[in-house]
């Protein structure tokens, strides 16, 4: 592992204030027009007390497509990813300045209905988290909050969204079984079908294979690329391999700055910048 | 390495020598325990046992009689003069009814202090201030909470009912829904009062049962657009339910043995009648064995005795009924 001098930072290109195009480094992607871009950060910057954790980010998130965000640990990838649905409003040390917009909407505004945020922004977590409770009660539990629904209508949701999270078949005989007696990987693609019966526009997901062995991990790297369709999905993954698996986009952070982001071919093939190269090659992080 | 070997033998005898110690304070703990319960018991279950059926069922083997083996008068007896006609029908009840009010008030109370200072407070200095002062009050002697019920509840600091003591009365006192003001030596002062002395403890079990629920959970609920509320009564509190219940009832048989906050309040304890309703005069069962084992006669202090059975008798009834709960809840939830 090399320890970079932070100064070299400095050198490489990176989207700083003083470049206020919007994508600077977006260099072969497709040209994005306002409509397809989903999650936009301009000199987007976050701190925890006096640490700032992220430097004038600036990154469009294009719709309905895989972003994977990668970089070693304490990047500010995760911070980033938990301010789109303002889970960051639970560390009470945590603050951001600039702009962080979800469909041309300004999410850091005070005002913003976060119960309204969060369901339009599922979140998948690193470690499987289900409720101590029934499969079904698991994925009924987010539209139960939102909404009334009749039984035979919760029954439709509840079975759409276990096939949406492709584990409908493992677990519809026993629908009323604890959800802790499920596998790990079982159990985190149970959270991707609750995060989806809430019927988000975007999903986050945080690390969400760090925790399972490798046929969970592939299964669950299956139902991402499926969902791609019909999700903006933005992964934090430290796992190279996935990122060059499962994104269209990735984004590069180092130190909290956003080093490179482009599409995915691009950046494992032909990265602009030296950090990026030497990251994604393993020579460091 | 350097410096001289220890030797191995004095080694390996101080180790034994230590074992040896701490089998010896064990033994000494377990054997008082054994001594303190044995003496009880030798004492007290002649008030227990109907003698007669007791030879019937064991020396002549009549096995119908074993029905008859446990003294129902004891149980059904008002106190009286003579001990073998006198039983813990008044004090029993009291206790029954004493504790199910003082549950019913500190339950709601100290659990939702809990949670407000678990899930919605804010890392202040009040409420910092708050916590330490219930970690504080934990530590209170119980005789101490007895006269703040004496004022407080009893009496109500001599502000409202009429100047000759004669306490205002809301509806027949007779009947369960009727409201005496102050409420005197009533079941609802007594439960009241205890409220005040297992509230703390009930604050800081209910804390800690909630600070074990995995942060994770929480973080689900709220992902999923669930406000605090939502993600309290939903997701939090059930998953603390086992280990709050558990909580509850141990300091729930911690009222039940107390009698010193009751002394203050100055509860009667000849009584002939048993509650009726929250404003009904009681006594309750530690009273009536302090008072028993107090007489000059001894057949009094046999009653006593028997009297402790039963209260320790219902003591491990409700830790046992706090085993099965938290087994059972956890069974479903888990």
């Amino acid at each position: 592992m090399t320890l970079h001098n932070p100064r070299t930072m400095n050198d490489v290109h990176t989207p700083t204030s003083s470049s206020l195009t919007p994508k600077p480094t977006v260099g072969d992607a497709p040209a994005l027009d306002a409509a397809g871009v989903c999650i936009q950060a301009k000199a987007f910057n976050a701190w925890y007390g006096s640490f700032q954790a992220i430097h004038d980010l600036t990154l469009d998130i294009p719709r309905q497509s895989v972003t994977a965000l990668i970089g070693p640990s304490g990047c500010g990838k995760s911070t980033f990813l938990r301010w789109i649905n303002r889970m960051n409003d639970m560390i009470p040390t945590a603050r951001a300045e600039g702009v962080l917009t979800l469909d041309g909407h300004n999410l850091l505004d005070q005002g913003h209905d976060l119960v309204e945020l969060r369901r339009r922004v599922g979140m998948v977590f690193q470690k499987p988290n289900p409720f101590p409770k029934s499969i079904y009660d698991n994925i009924a539990f987010g539209p139960r909050l939102h909404r009334h629904m009749t039984r035979s209508e919760l029954d439709d949701l509840v079975e759409q969204s276990l096939r949406a999270a492709a584990i409908w078949d493992e677990v519809k005989d026993r629908l009323h079984a604890s959800a802790l007696g499920l596998s790990g990987g079982q159990q985190q693609r149970l959270c991707i079908a609750r995060a989806i019966a809430v019927g988000p526009e975007v999903l986050l997901m945080d690390e969400p294979c760090s925790a399972l062995d490798p046929r969970s991990t592939a299964s669950i790297e299956a139902l991402i690329r499926e969902l791609r369709n019909q999700f903006t999905i933005v992964i934090v993954t430290h796992n190279m391999q996935q990122a060059a698996r499962v994104s269209d986009i990735t984004a590069f952070f180092y130190e909290g700055r956003l080093v490179e982001c482009g599409p995915t071919d691009g950046i494992f093939t032909n990265p602009r910048s030296k950090q990026t190269e030497d990251y994604v090659t393993g020579r460091f992080g | 390495m350097t410096g001289a070997p220890r030797s191995q033998t004095a080694r390996a005898l101080r180790n034994r020598g230590f074992l040896t110690l701490c089998l010896a304070c064990t033994t000494l703990a377990v054997l008082s325990l054994f001594l303190l319960l044995g003496s009880v018991f030798m004492q007290g279950w002649h008030g227990l046992v109907d003698q007669e059926a007791f030879k019937a069922v064991f020396s002549e083997g009549h096995l119908s009689s074993i029905p008859n083996l446990i003294r129902w008068s004891f149980f059904t007896e008002y106190a009286s003069r003579r001990p073998d006609a006198a039983g813990i029908r008044a004090p029993l009840l009291g206790s029954v009814w004493v504790c199910v009010t003082c549950m019913v008030c500190s339950l709601p109370l100290g659990v939702g202090t809990a949670v407000y200072l678990e899930e919605f407070a804010r890392r202040n200095r009040f409420n910092r201030f708050v916590e330490l002062n219930v970690r504080n009050l934990a530590g209170v002697p119980s005789i101490v909470y007895g006269i703040i019920g004496l004022t407080a509840f009893s009496r109500m600091f001599g502000l409202i009912g009429k100047a000759d003591g004669q306490p205002l009365q809301f509806g027949d006192p007779d009947s369960f829904f009727s409201l005496r003001l102050p409420f005197g030596q009533s079941v609802l002062a007594g439960g009241l009062t205890l409220m005040l002395v297992i509230l703390p403890i009930i604050i800081i079990a209910s804390q800690e049962a909630l600070r074990a629920v995995p942060k994770s959970l929480r973080q689900a609920s709220h992902a999923l657009g669930a406000t605090t509320w939502q993600t309290t009564w939903h997701v939090t509190l059930p998953a603390a339910l086992p280990t709050i219940l558990t909580g509850a009832i141990l300091a729930l048989s911690r009222a039940l043995g107390e009698a010193a906050p009751l002394l203050v309040l100055g509860i009667p304890v000849f009584i002939t009648s048993t509650p009726q309703g929250p404003m009904s005069n009681f006594t309750v069962l530690p009273f009536q064995i302090f008072n028993w084992a107090g007489r000059p006669q001894a057949a009094f202090h046999d009653l006593a005795a028997s009297g402790i059975i039963v209260l320790l008798a219902v003591l491990l009834s409700f830790n046992g009924l706090a085993i099965y709960l938290r087994h059972r809840l956890q069974k479903t939830s888990a």
